[in-house]
């Protein structure tokens, strides 16, 4: 009896041990949900598949936290009948859906603090969420459309689709997609433009951050176009001193009550190029004939016609002073110092470009002419380089005659006391 | 009508006498007017010497001259050559005057010691004075090696590294030697330190010395005779006096070369071709090297000769079996007086000869190798 | 010798000193036109001294100047704290030259609105990296201000 007392000790102390083990790890093993999904999903972007890379996940959250049912359990059927499965949410639920969470400070603080709470009121403001929420349109951008779903990158992640690099062609999967937009009145050239625009090229080639991608004039949960009379104030918040300038204009006045966009008349919204002289000024292709004309009764054209040729002064000053400079660099002179001033002439041609926007005639004029002072000294520097080059050739000639002549001398001079 | 003649004379003959009293020159000059210069159909190459004299001391006083506007380190090395080349009135000039004297001078010694080899001028009474030249070559070289980093450009940093790093392949001494000659493991301001001071200092020293050795060498023993006047009686020899008409036709020579270097420092001021010097960019010692390093020309067959050797030659590391090798040949070259003695006089040892034209061949051959295969 | 020979020999010998002098006067020039100093003075520039004293600096209304620092600009501040920063004037983000804004503490960039505070760190806009900074010493004797590479 002892015996076998002690082989059934020996034997059911680590059955029975493991058997412990097991419930425990069963009880510890909270998420069922991911067990099974990823045992029968196999699509490489299914959400099982994505969802360990979720900014979610790596808070420690579940399935069971956005979706909702009792994670311990394993039949489908059981699942969705336990308290609190929300199962899928559809189009105009996302939204809320969200918003459990995203909106409730207290719950908020104790994932991440430092990010906002008002996406879904924001959203609620903009035309995306009165079409979904207000109309029912389901094909309008809810949370998931630019954010994806499972896969959730923080914005700073160059993988978000919310990444200010890739925000461009998060916006343009709807939105230049003609056959999808029809019916919105709205253009769907919008990407196509701000590929090519200064902006375009800044954020999408050079990888400049500081440039503006959709949501910096848009929004991002209260996406709106800014509206006709607010659109120079989004320009301004980096473009302030030209902002500054056209607030002092007779344009600005002018626009208001016409109702005319202050920056997007003449620079456009989403093709905002980099602006040619000939804008400014009185022949046919500038802008400025668009609204003025000779005999309006106004001082606009001439206006126009004299910050033109102040612009225009400023910039043959440049022009000349580089094509010289670059003269005596082929003559193999030094010009570090003169390429180095001629930077300084850059700025005076940003700072008169700016005051442009003042429509100030005098104002350009007085911003262009220090400009001008400065590329004539690099024009007469180069001038003076060039000379020098001549000189060294001039003084190498002197010399060489004067050598020559000793020399010759000098043979004489043997021949003479060697006969 | 004497007169006109005899006022400079007088002054000049009051002059000789006032020295003459206090330094007894009587019997130096007299033993110097009767010295002649054998006229022969190889004359020509007697001019060498005079000219690689000319171009050292052209750049002792274009050096004294940078000297007032350089400065030693690496925070003001390039600053201050580009100072000169582009603020200081006629510092492009004297900079230029410099570079291309330099390698005028290194050309002009190379010319002189072959010459001096294959008409046989090194033999018998005239060993030292071979010797002290060979040792003046070497010295030339040194000063262009050490000349070359005190810009402190790409170009220079990256040739010195290469260079100093060959020092280092020396078994033995290599470690040390490099280092010393590095002023620490690497290349850097501590280097032009170093550099500056054996350029400026030290070797013009060691210099001055040796030249006025090998100058009174010359002027002790007279010029070197072809080698068949000593045993052909059948020859009219004709000499020129030393004083006035070679000296004159010396002068001659030295006001071509003075032309020679003004066009050159006008018209390519930074150096042509392989021979080339613009002052470019700064060092960095963290920048990537450039595609290609260069050693200055007359370093050139030395590195192209070890670098088409194998990697190992039986036991021993390809580099260091060409050093021992171009070091073997050059100690040969040195001794040459001795190994010719063994001749009796108006002979010429065939075996030397061939041996000099093996390494002008060389050097030649090398030395455009390394141009075209890089 | 004949006498022609002989008026030979002077004339030669005239135009042979001649020669000389002129040659020596054509080497001599460029060697003393190289040792006269030319009017910029050093060349290196890893220190300056600044053409304006520091009373003047705090005198000015803008209360900050722009200087040549070698091949760069650079801009030099008085802080409220009656302290003087420099800085390289050289906006990071597209080179623009920065400005002193004293109404509102900062430094500014009018080109597109780059701000940065007064230890140089790009604190607002599109600037991705701080101003590099100078070290200003200033003489408390001759109020002399000298900016040198930190």
């Amino acid at each position: 009896m002892k015996l076998f007392y002690d082989k059934i000790k020996r034997f059911f102390v680590p059955f029975a041990a493991t058997l412990m083990i097991c419930f425990v790890y069963g009880y510890a093993q909270a998420d069922n949900c991911l067990e099974c999904h990823s045992g029968w999903e196999d699509d490489e972007r299914a959400p099982s598949a994505l969802f360990p890379t979720d900014v979610h996940s790596q808070a420690g959250l579940g399935c069971s936290d956005c979706h909702g049912g009792n994670p311990d359990l394993e039949d489908m059927d059981d699942v969705r009948r336990s308290k609190g499965y929300r199962g899928i949410p559809g189009p105009k639920e996302i939204p809320a859906f969200c918003a459990t969470c995203h909106s409730d400070p207290n719950y908020m603080i104790k994932h991440n603090p430092a990010l906002a709470t008002d996406q879904f009121d924001k959203y609620k403001t903009s035309v995306h969420g009165q079409q979904l929420l207000g109309k029912g349109d389901i094909k309008v951008a809810n949370c998931v459309s630019c954010h994806s779903v499972h896969d959730i990158a923080s914005p700073q992640m160059p993988t978000s689709t919310v990444n200010a690099l890739n925000i461009p062609k998060t916006c343009s999967k709807c939105h230049s997609d003609a056959a999808y937009m029809a019916g919105y009145g709205i253009p769907t050239d919008q990407f196509d433009d701000y590929v090519k625009s200064v902006h375009g090229h800044a954020l999408l080639d050079k990888k400049d951050l500081g440039a503006p991608a959709c949501n910096d004039c848009h929004g991002n949960h209260g996406a709106t176009p800014p509206g006709i009379t607010s659109i120079s104030a989004v320009c301004g918040m980096c473009h302030t001193l030209i902002s500054d300038e056209f607030a002092k204009s007779p344009h600005k006045k002018a626009f208001d009550e016409m109702g005319y966009p202050e920056c997007e008349g003449c620079h456009s919204n989403h093709l905002v190029l980099e602006p040619q002289l000939y804008w400014v000024g009185i022949t046919d292709s500038s802008l400025c004939v668009n609204c003025h004309s000779a005999d309006d009764g106004t001082i606009a054209l001439a206006t126009a016609d004299k910050m033109h040729n102040s612009l225009q002064a400023l910039y043959n000053a440049y022009d000349s002073a580089e094509t010289k400079t670059d003269d005596a660099d082929t003559r193999g002179m030094m010009v570090t110092d003169q390429r180095f001033t001629l930077k300084e002439v850059s700025q005076a041609i940003i700072k008169t470009r700016t005051v442009i926007h003042s429509f100030n005639a005098d104002e350009v004029e007085k911003t262009a002419a220090p400009g001008i002072q400065t590329a004539d000294k690099v024009y007469q520097a180069a001038v003076a380089k060039i000379d020098e080059y001549y000189f060294r050739r001039y003084g190498l000639g002197i010399a060489t005659l004067i050598i020559t002549l000793l020399a010759v001398m000098l043979y004489f001079k043997i021949r003479s006391i060697e006969k | 009508m004497e007169n006109q003649n005899t006022n400079s004379s007088t002054f000049m003959t009051r002059l000789y006498s006032w020295v003459d009293e206090r330094l007894k020159i009587n019997t130096l000059v007299e033993y110097m007017s009767k010295k002649a210069v054998p006229r022969h159909s190889h004359s020509i190459w007697y001019f060498f010497g005079g000219m690689t004299l000319f171009f050292f001391i052209v750049q002792v006083l274009t050096g004294i001259l940078l000297l007032l506007y350089y400065r030693p380190g690496a925070d003001s090395a390039y600053e201050s050559v580009k100072f000169i080349v582009s603020e200081v009135t006629f510092g492009w000039l004297i900079r230029s005057i410099h570079s291309w004297s330099a390698n005028l001078m290194i050309l002009a010694a190379f010319i002189h010691m072959f010459s001096v080899f294959f008409t046989h001028a090194y033999r018998r009474p005239r060993e030292m004075t071979w010797i002290s030249g060979v040792l003046l070559l070497g010295l030339a070289m040194a000063f262009g090696f050490s000349g070359y980093l005190l810009p402190w450009n790409e170009l220079s940093f990256f040739a010195t590294r290469v260079g100093t790093g060959m020092a280092g392949a020396l078994p033995f001494v290599g470690d040390f030697l490099m280092e010393v000659m590095r002023g620490g493991e690497n290349v850097t301001g501590a280097t032009i330190g170093r550099f500056f001071g054996f350029h400026v200092a030290v070797l013009p020293g060691i210099f001055t010395v040796l030249i006025a050795l090998h100058l009174f060498f010359i002027q002790r023993q007279g010029m070197s005779e072809p080698l068949e006047w000593a045993t052909d009686t059948k020859i009219t020899k004709k000499y020129m006096p030393f004083f006035p008409n070679f000296i004159l036709r010396e002068t001659l020579v030295w006001l071509v070369l003075l032309n020679i270097l003004a066009v050159l420092a006008v018209f390519f001021p930074d150096g042509i071709g392989a021979v080339h010097w613009p002052l470019g960019e700064k060092a960095d010692p963290f920048a990537p090297p450039p595609p290609v390093i260069r050693p200055e020309w007359y370093f050139m067959f030395a590195f192209q000769s070890l670098k088409l050797i194998p990697a190992h030659v039986l036991f021993i590391e390809g580099e260091l079996f060409g050093i021992i090798i171009l070091s073997i040949a050059g100690l040969a070259w040195l001794v040459a007086p001795f190994l010719a003695s063994r001749k009796p006089e108006g002979q010429v040892s065939h075996k030397l000869v061939v041996f000099g034209w093996a390494v002008v061949i060389f050097i030649v051959v090398m030395t455009i190798l390394g141009y075209i295969l890089e | 010798m004949s006498d022609i020979d002989k008026g030979k020999r002077d004339f030669l010998g005239w135009f042979l000193k001649g020669g000389i002098g002129a040659l020596m006067a054509a080497v001599l020039y460029p060697v003393y036109k190289y040792v006269i100093p030319p009017a910029s003075g050093e060349a290196n520039v890893s220190q300056i001294k600044l053409p304006f004293k520091i009373d003047e600096l705090k005198q000015d209304e803008k209360k900050s100047r722009i200087f040549k620092f070698g091949r760069d600009l650079g801009i030099i501040v008085v802080t409220p704290n009656q302290e003087a920063k420099a800085f390289s004037a050289l906006c990071t983000h597209l080179d623009c030259t920065v400005q002193y804004r004293n109404d509102l503490g900062i430094i500014w960039c009018a080109c597109h609105n780059g701000q940065y505070d007064l230890e140089g760190r790009n604190i607002g806009g599109p600037p991705p990296r701080p101003l590099e900074k100078y070290a200003v010493h200033i003489d408390d004797t001759s109020g002399e201000i000298f900016v040198s590479k930190a």
